[in-house]
């Protein structure tokens, strides 16, 4: 029997709240949190909309009480947020208790700064601390050091949109193996002018609100959100005496092998990640309760990702949609955002409606769940494709057996 | 648990390391304050058809993971799992000053593609048409060391039998002005042989792309068995030797037992504290060896460490233009490496003689 | 019409990487996607652009590229159709 790994508390910062309540509020009464750009200055502004977070990085450093020389990308800064929020929520006051290590995910890491200070950088001092905290890995060592996580296994991911879903992946087996105790997993990505740009380009941005598995859908909303998960082993579960929200069941990972950035037509490899998934779970099928489906909006993915479930469901569809709508798609920390989602309906029962959704797509006859929906939830599935092929799909349940 | 075999590399570096037959037979040594990898005929290995929207990350990639393949008798893997700590850097600048130069018009989506880090993971998956699990790390320094442990992990767990695993950076030329400025990179050039000794802030930079295929099964061709690795994203200067102590008696050994000791120095009057600790305390009496002078220092870096010492491993003999001291073992069983950059994200990996 | 058939070879060898050709390989009529010279969806997007900077035209869904892009002589006759500069 395969066992799940105990989740003992989450966190998240996005469009619809600055935590996990108002993130639960916003879902529940359909506030949507998707508007024109405001904080950043970009010639697209009147061609775009976006998930942005209300907080100003002034507010948000305010918020960590962090000194003013501090060089926190957004990236960074909404990662410390949600991820004091998981360890807040998991009751843990002393990290080095248990053996404890972190898994972040982004994909634009300090890109904000660099895009800001690209050139002035060589002339004005004032601005060259932002300069290593560029990479990746910067966020990530300054959210293992907000949270006193020290001379511990720390690593970040980027596999652009599928990204958190596989720092969840890699928690959950570090657990298993017995590599760590604890582990902090999730993502964080803000928005920048590199993204809003490089999504421009492959023009599969709506000039919209964005409507996932609709006919008539133009394209994705860009999100900016952070979220995390904290995962721990069973013996810290039971020493702890500590109450579970959820398990982290099963998991699965693959390569559509098929194009850059397009996801194949039969949706390859978001078949075998689903399949994956329930493998290592030992699911059936019929053992999903609902799919929260990674449903960007775009033409490619919505039609890709639907075929692939056809696939492994047959005429057995769970209830499935996309929050995509509330919060945009929020890249490499979308596989977080959405775990928290997929716990919250298991611990109230409830499906998130798939919001801006009309038309019924020509290509198959599934249609997403357009209104909240109670339903007794004792497992839910959560895709997250990205570019490079990458799928990623992870099985969270009420039951660790 | 199974053991854990790297059963052939692939690599591209400033070095001869490309080809079998001069592999680290002459080294080159360089002056400059940033060393290129040396260029491979990618014709050789990637149609043109393919080639032509690759960034250098990307080329160098492929080829050594074809290499590695080839030496390893594969056509795929179970699993690709890559390292890298900027990801195509050339292709990001790119997009970036276009961005601002053109004032948000006229951007091309090429080089945004090749800037998302999992460009060169998903571009080895297409190639070789691998389906299978598809990590990328960008975790500074540590990058490389944790598509080692994935790999690892779930080789030993018998999740899958054959891993392709690499790390690849490459150099841009804003960023380089960029990290002149701050002095990560060193102001002047510095001949290799002197690097270590030039007491100036900052390091030389480098590139390239080191592949391995680890498996749980042993072939003709292994070459080493990755024994242990342990990674920390803190560790202060003082608790260097003690860890190293820790990480050693955790695989019943005393750093005495240890055959060489592969360091990252690179240079960096600041930071190269942290090696030199353990150069002249535990391991003062064991063969030491550097790399970094010659090949610079990029966020994977550490791959070439490896390779490093797989060649030792296999061959019995190491280059003498990369030792540290004047210890030389009559015979190399066991090798230790240790890394970190600018004091941050620590490694100790431990390999042995299959 | 000839002199512009013969700048947008020159412009889609070097905007899309193709090294190894030269203007005389890529016929008037040839397909530029699928079987012909190969392109894909990402090339679309790079012509795209091309349209827009070197003619002032704008396409707003690459679904429109399909038809215009099918050779050289479907994209000139686009071109001088619609061309703002």
């Amino acid at each position: 029997m395969s066992q799940g790994i105990a989740i003992t508390g989450m966190g998240i910062i996005s469009a619809i709240g600055n935590n996990v309540a108002e993130n639960y509020n916003a879902l529940v009464t359909e506030n949507i949190g998707i508007t024109r750009v405001s904080k950043i200055d970009t010639i697209h502004k009147n061609d775009i909309m976006v998930g942005e977070i209300a907080y100003t990085n002034q507010e948000l450093e305010t918020l960590l009480k962090l000194p003013p020389e501090n060089n926190y990308s957004r990236t960074a800064f909404l990662g410390a947020i949600a991820a004091k929020e998981a360890i807040k929520h998991a009751g843990i006051t002393d990290i080095s208790a248990y053996k404890t290590g972190l898994i972040s995910a982004t994909s634009v890491g300090g890109m904000d700064m660099t895009e800001k200070y690209y050139y002035q950088y060589l002339e004005d001092t004032s601005t060259q601390k932002y300069i290593a905290g560029h990479h990746a890995g910067d966020s990530t060592q300054k959210i293992a050091e907000q949270l006193g996580i020290q001379e511990s296994l720390v690593t970040t991911i980027s596999t652009a949109c599928s990204s958190a879903a596989n720092a969840i992946m890699l928690g959950a087996r570090l657990i298993k193996a017995g590599k760590l105790d604890r582990v902090v997993v999730g993502g964080s990505d803000c928005m920048s002018k590199f993204t809003i740009n490089g999504f421009k380009t492959l023009m599969i941005l709506s000039d919209t609100y964005n409507t996932p598995f609709d006919d008539n859908r133009k394209g994705l909303n860009l999100g900016e959100a952070a979220a995390y998960l904290v995962l721990e082993s069973d013996a810290v579960v039971k020493a702890e005496n500590k109450p579970v929200l959820a398990y982290v069941k099963g998991y699965g990972n693959a390569n559509d092998a098929f194009h850059q950035t397009a996801s194949s037509e039969n949706g390859d490899g978001a078949t075998l990640a689903m399949e994956k998934a329930l493998e290592v779970a030992n699911y059936k099928p019929k053992d999903i309760d609902y799919i929260n489906a990674h449903g960007t909006a775009t033409g490619n993915n919505d039609l890709s990702e639907g075929r692939a479930i056809i696939r492994v469901f047959g005429d057995n569809i769970p209830e499935f949609s996309s929050t995509k709508a509330y919060t945009g798609h929020t890249l490499a920390a979308a596989g977080a955002i959405e775990a928290v989602y997929a716990v919250l309906a298991l611990q109230n029962n409830v499906i998130f409606p798939n919001l801006n959704f009309h038309t019924q797509m020509q290509e198959f006859s599934i249609t997403p769940e357009i209104s909240l929906k109670e339903k007794p939830l004792k497992t839910v599935m959560s895709n997250s494709f990205g570019f490079g092929g990458n799928c990623s799909t992870i099985i969270f349940s009420k039951e660790a057996k | 648990m199974k053991n854990v075999y790297i059963n052939s590399v692939g690599s591209v570096s400033s070095q001869n390391t490309t080809d079998d037959a001069d592999f680290l037979k002459e080294i080159i040594s360089y002056n400059d304050t940033t060393i290129p990898a040396l260029n491979p005929n990618y014709k050789d290995f990637i149609p043109p058809a393919a080639a032509r929207r690759m960034a250098k990350g990307i080329k160098m990639s492929i080829v050594a993971s074809k290499i590695a393949l080839q030496k390893a008798n594969l056509e795929t893997v179970d699993a690709i799992i890559t390292g890298t700590g900027m990801g195509c850097l050339h292709d990001s600048e790119k997009f970036l000053s276009a961005i601002i130069d053109n004032n948000e018009e006229y951007l091309t989506p090429t080089p945004f593609i090749q800037s998302t880090h999992n460009t060169v993971g998903g571009q080895i998956a297409l190639e070789i048409q691998c389906k299978g699990y598809n990590f990328t790390y960008v975790h500074g320094s540590n990058s490389f060391e944790s598509a080692l442990l994935d790999a690892k992990m779930q080789l030993e767990l018998d999740e899958a039998t054959n891993i392709l695993i690499g790390g690849v950076d490459e150099l841009a030329a804003h960023t380089i002005l960029l990290n002149k400025a701050i002095h990560h990179i060193k102001e002047t050039p510095v001949e290799s042989s002197k690097v270590l000794n030039s007491n100036t802030k900052g390091a030389i930079y480098g590139e390239g792309a080191n592949f391995f295929v680890l498996s749980n099964k042993k072939q003709d061709s292994s070459l080493a068995i990755v024994a242990d690795l342990q990674t920390f994203n803190t560790l202060p200067i003082q608790s260097v030797a003690e860890k190293a102590r820790e990480f050693l008696l955790a695989n019943n050994l005393h750093p005495s037992e240890i055959d060489a000791l592969i360091l990252g120095n690179n240079g960096d009057v600041e930071f190269d504290t942290f090696y030199n600790h353990l150069a002249t305390t535990d391991f003062q009496n064991v063969q030491q060896f550097v790399y970094k002078p010659w090949i610079g220092e990029f966020n994977t870096a550490s791959s070439f460490g490896v390779l490093l010492a797989t060649n030792i491993l296999k061959t019995q003999s190491a280059p003498k233009a990369f030792q540290m001291n004047n210890i030389v073992s009559s015979q190399y069983k066991t090798i230790l490496l240790y890394n970190q950059y600018r004091g941050e994200n620590h490694s100790f990996t431990l390999l042995r003689q299959c | 019409m000839d002199a512009l058939k013969q700048e947008l070879k020159e412009n889609i060898i070097e905007q899309l990487n193709l090294e190894d050709m030269t203007t005389a390989d890529i016929g008037d009529d040839d397909m530029l996607f699928g079987d012909g010279l190969g392109l894909d969806s990402i090339d679309a997007l790079e012509l795209i652009v091309m349209l827009d900077k070197n003619y002032g035209i704008k396409l707003t869904d690459p679904k429109e590229g399909r038809h215009i892009f099918e050779s050289v002589n479907t994209m000139a006759a686009y071109i001088t159709e619609h061309r703002s500069k």
